[in-house]
């Protein structure tokens, strides 16, 4: 059952059952670990010395986790721009959008509560009109 | 030895719940000596318990919804009749910590175990036909979905006599739900069952979404898909992207509970506020999870009962993935009341009226398909139009509600109750009745009894208006939800109206409880034999009535939208069908216990957790796992249909087909 669509879509194949695709061959994944290795080689040496302007180390270390992401899609989960790969690149930008609103509507939502329900301070100049 | 578990855990005390335990043991002997004296047990363990096929499967969710309705709407006629005497110095006859367990217990049930169950079984049995496949992506992942949800059915139901069951409201908001407040074993009764049946859930999704993208019959592009087909989708991409956020949510809960963690608890920075956000996160897609599949019902019925294709076709693919995106953008509105901002309000309320757009859409939509067709006034097309009055009203309360200052007034009374009994009712469970009559014969070879059907429909209708427009009214007066008892004797009238409307939906469902008797035993008078009983329109009305086991003899050639009915039509039209194809051998995959010996292991787990049988956790995880071990080590798991088996079946179709479609001539 589970090769049947094979004869009828023979360009449609599920991730990870690629074929002669450079990237999925064993090349494609060494170049992936050496590039997945570096970049976290790099974040950890990035923190540990003044290469960067003391500041600008968080926002240093988050590029180097975005190139990461990066790296891990194309080289590991094989996302690429071929034709087949529109199922895939959609699903992962249906995952990323629905993610970027849970988090950032939570975010929102919880400083909004936050803001609201805090403890009630009542600042000296309006205790003394009361 | 047994953690918690005692003697003391079984309330010989309540008479209530020792009377309905003792009721349902005794049915599920009676039923357990009947198929053990006629020797079913080979057949049902050869052809169900054990099947990978999506028709049976969809067959047993489904069966399972129906028997759980059962379960939750007694829930329900307890607490109506409650209500109608509890006024004043009448006290009722359920004592409030029954109640509470009761209105729990109802919420919980016919949302997890009536209406998902429903829908998923319906998208099981329907997507592959109408995709004109022979099964979903993975089977045997499908038969562990069925039985990982029956495993969280058969928790849900011991805790009625083995402990109780959660206190705390459908959605076991903490603190309440904390150990603080609830230290006995209900919310881990809620907690559990809902993990383990929220992964077979999750599974079911990841199944469909995989089988509607990747398996479709040459020349079924996107938008050639029956509609049932988008709204499945839809639904089941929700499944995928919102039940990790329950499971996580529970999670955190269990965390809490368990090992003394401080996510949601009063003290040590925990924030309950974070559990409510994240449980509408879930929550809110949750009702478009089930309603999607619903409108896909309706799309389906309303174009084959008017005899004509659907209006707006493209249209009603871009409402229902809208719905799908705008459903993540509307959480809030469930907490309007508890402590937000006009902004953060104002921003979700307004997401919450847009939404309303996309459905206003498909209700025209379906209307101009009626329009100027020629309706035929079957039971399925009663669901649906008794879906389209009803569906608006409880939209429209809906698009009040969303208006937060209103929301100030309801929120939490009995107006918001008969708001979601309004389209739970009139749009989830309407739209399943609808695909049950209308799927029926397809599924088993005759058709349900008309009449009784009638009598079910209107009984459902009537007792449904009488039952919850009293509910908007004293909603408004000030009656909350989740009351067990009330002072203000001028709410009892509209009680007692609402009590005689849940009478007659008990009437309407005795109606259908016989629909279901009568016309098993005449099954010959109500044969369907053409496999086309409803002159319809997609792939599933292709093949015989029930389908061969491989669905289709020959994968059906796709050339335009409504795949079946231009076949149809240049058959009739030449008075022929098309030439015989070359008939091939089909792999079909093997029936493996997998799924049911999984679930096994997994109630054992849910069970031990529960009563914290550490031992016995052990036990469930070792025999899970080496379930899987087992199965991913299997060797053979496909056997193959010789093509002179499936010439057969399929020249007898064919013969058949002659027979009964070809004299039916071309519509006016």
């Amino acid at each position: 059952m589970s090769d049947h669509g094979h004869d009828e879509f023979s360009d449609d194949v599920a991730p990870g059952d690629e074929h002669g695709d450079v990237l999925s061959s064993l090349g494609g994944y060494l170049v992936g670990l050496v590039l997945a290795l570096g970049l976290t080689a790099t974040s950890f040496w990035v923190a540990r010395t003044h290469a960067l302007w003391g500041p600008g180390v968080p926002i240093g270390l988050c590029v180097l986790a975005i190139a990461q992401m990066g790296v891990h899609l194309v080289f590991f989960l094989h996302i690429t721009t071929g034709p087949d790969n529109t199922n895939n690149v959609l699903a992962l930008a249906f995952g990323v959008l629905i993610v970027f609103l849970v988090v950032v509507g939570s975010l929102w939502i919880m400083a909004n509560l936050n803001h609201n329900m805090g403890p009630m301070e009542m600042p000296q100049a309006e205790m003394r009109h009361i | 030895m047994f953690g918690k578990l005692t003697w003391n855990a079984i309330p010989y005390n309540e008479p209530i719940p020792m009377a309905a335990g003792a009721a349902v043991v005794i049915v599920v002997a009676i039923v357990l000596l009947w198929i053990t004296i006629k020797g079913h047990w080979p057949y049902l363990w050869r052809e169900w318990i054990t099947s990978v096929d999506h028709k049976r499967i969809g067959v047993m969710y489904c069966l399972l919804a129906l028997v759980m309705l059962l379960r939750g709407f007694s829930d329900a006629i307890m607490m109506r009749s409650h209500l109608a005497f509890a006024a004043g110095d009448g006290q009722g006859y359920l004592p409030p910590e029954h109640y509470n367990q009761i209105f729990s217990a109802h919420g919980v049930i016919m949302i997890f175990f009536t209406a998902m169950p429903f829908v998923i079984g319906l998208m099981n049995f329907v997507v592959p036909l109408q995709l004109g496949i022979r099964d979903v992506a993975f089977p045997t992942l499908n038969s562990v979905s069925l039985w990982l949800t029956a495993s969280g059915v058969l928790l849900i139901n011991a805790s009625l006599v083995i402990g109780e069951f959660a206190r705390t409201g459908w959605l076991a908001y903490p603190p309440l739900s904390e150990l603080q407040f609830s230290p006995d074993v209900g919310v881990d009764y809620y907690l559990w069952s809902l993990q383990i049946s929220g992964v077979g859930t999750l599974l079911s999704g990841i199944n469909l979404v995989t089988t509607i993208l990747k398996m479709r019959a040459p020349g079924m592009t996107y938008t050639r898909m029956p509609v049932f087909c988008w709204t499945a989708l839809a639904s089941n991409l929700l499944i995928v992207a919102a039940f990790p956020v329950l499971t996580a949510t529970f999670a955190l809960l269990t965390l809490d509970r368990y090992l003394g963690f401080h996510f949601f608890t009063n003290d040590h920075g925990g924030n309950a506020m974070m559990y409510l956000n994240l449980i509408w996160v879930w929550g809110h897609p949750e009702v478009y999870i089930l309603i999607l599949p619903a409108f896909g019902v309706f799309s389906e019925v309303v174009s084959t009962f008017s005899s004509k294709p659907l209006f707006g076709y493209r249209s009603m693919i871009l409402a229902t993935m809208c719905i799908c995106i705008l459903s993540f953008l509307v959480w809030l509105h469930h907490f309007f009341t508890m402590g937000a901002g006009a902004d953060v309000n104002g921003f979700f309320g307004i997401m919450t009226m847009v939404i309303a757009v996309p459905t206003g859409v498909k209700v025209f939509n379906w209307m101009f398909t009626m329009y100027g067709g020629r309706v035929r006034f079957e039971v399925p097309i009663l669901w649906t139009i008794g879906f389209m009055v009803t569906f608006v009203i409880g939209g429209l309360t809906g698009v009040l509600m969303a208006v937060p200052p209103v929301d100030f007034v309801l929120h939490n009374s009995l107006f918001l109750v008969a708001h979601f009994h309004n389209v739970a009712i009139g749009g989830v469970l309407f739209g399943a009745f609808a695909g049950y009559t209308y799927w029926f014969p397809k599924a088993f070879g005759f058709k349900l009894h008309e009449g009784l059907g009638k009598a079910a429909f209107w009984c459902w209708l009537f007792g449904f208006y009488l039952a919850f427009m009293p509910l908007y009214v004293i909603g408004l007066m000030g009656a909350t939800r989740r009351m067990q008892h009330y002072d203000d004797m001028t709410w009892q009238p509209w009680m007692m109206c609402a009590f005689a409307g849940a009478a007659l939906i008990l009437l309407g469902i005795v109606f259908q409880v016989l629909q279901l008797i009568v016309s098993i035993r005449q099954r010959e008078q109500l044969a369907d034999i053409s496999g086309d009983p409803w002159d319809g329109r997609s792939l599933e009305w292709a093949t015989t009535s029930p389908p061969a086991v491989f669905n289709f003899a020959v994968m059906p050639d796709v050339q335009g939208e409504e795949a079946y009915w231009g076949i149809k039509q240049r058959a009739i039209e030449l008075q022929k069908l098309v030439d015989e194809p070359d008939y091939e051998p089909i792999e079909m995959p093997r029936n493996s216990p997998t799924g049911i010996v999984s679930a096994f292991f997994a109630s054992i787990l849910g069970f031990a957790l529960i009563w914290h049988i550490w031992w016995l956790v052990g036990v469930g995880l070792a025999g899970a796992y080496a379930v899987f071990v087992v199965f991913a080590w299997r060797i053979e798991d496909e056997y193959i249909v010789p093509a002179a088996e499936v010439a057969r079946l399929d020249r007898e179709r064919r013969r058949i087909r002659v027979e009964t479609i070809l004299p039916r001539g071309k519509p006016v």
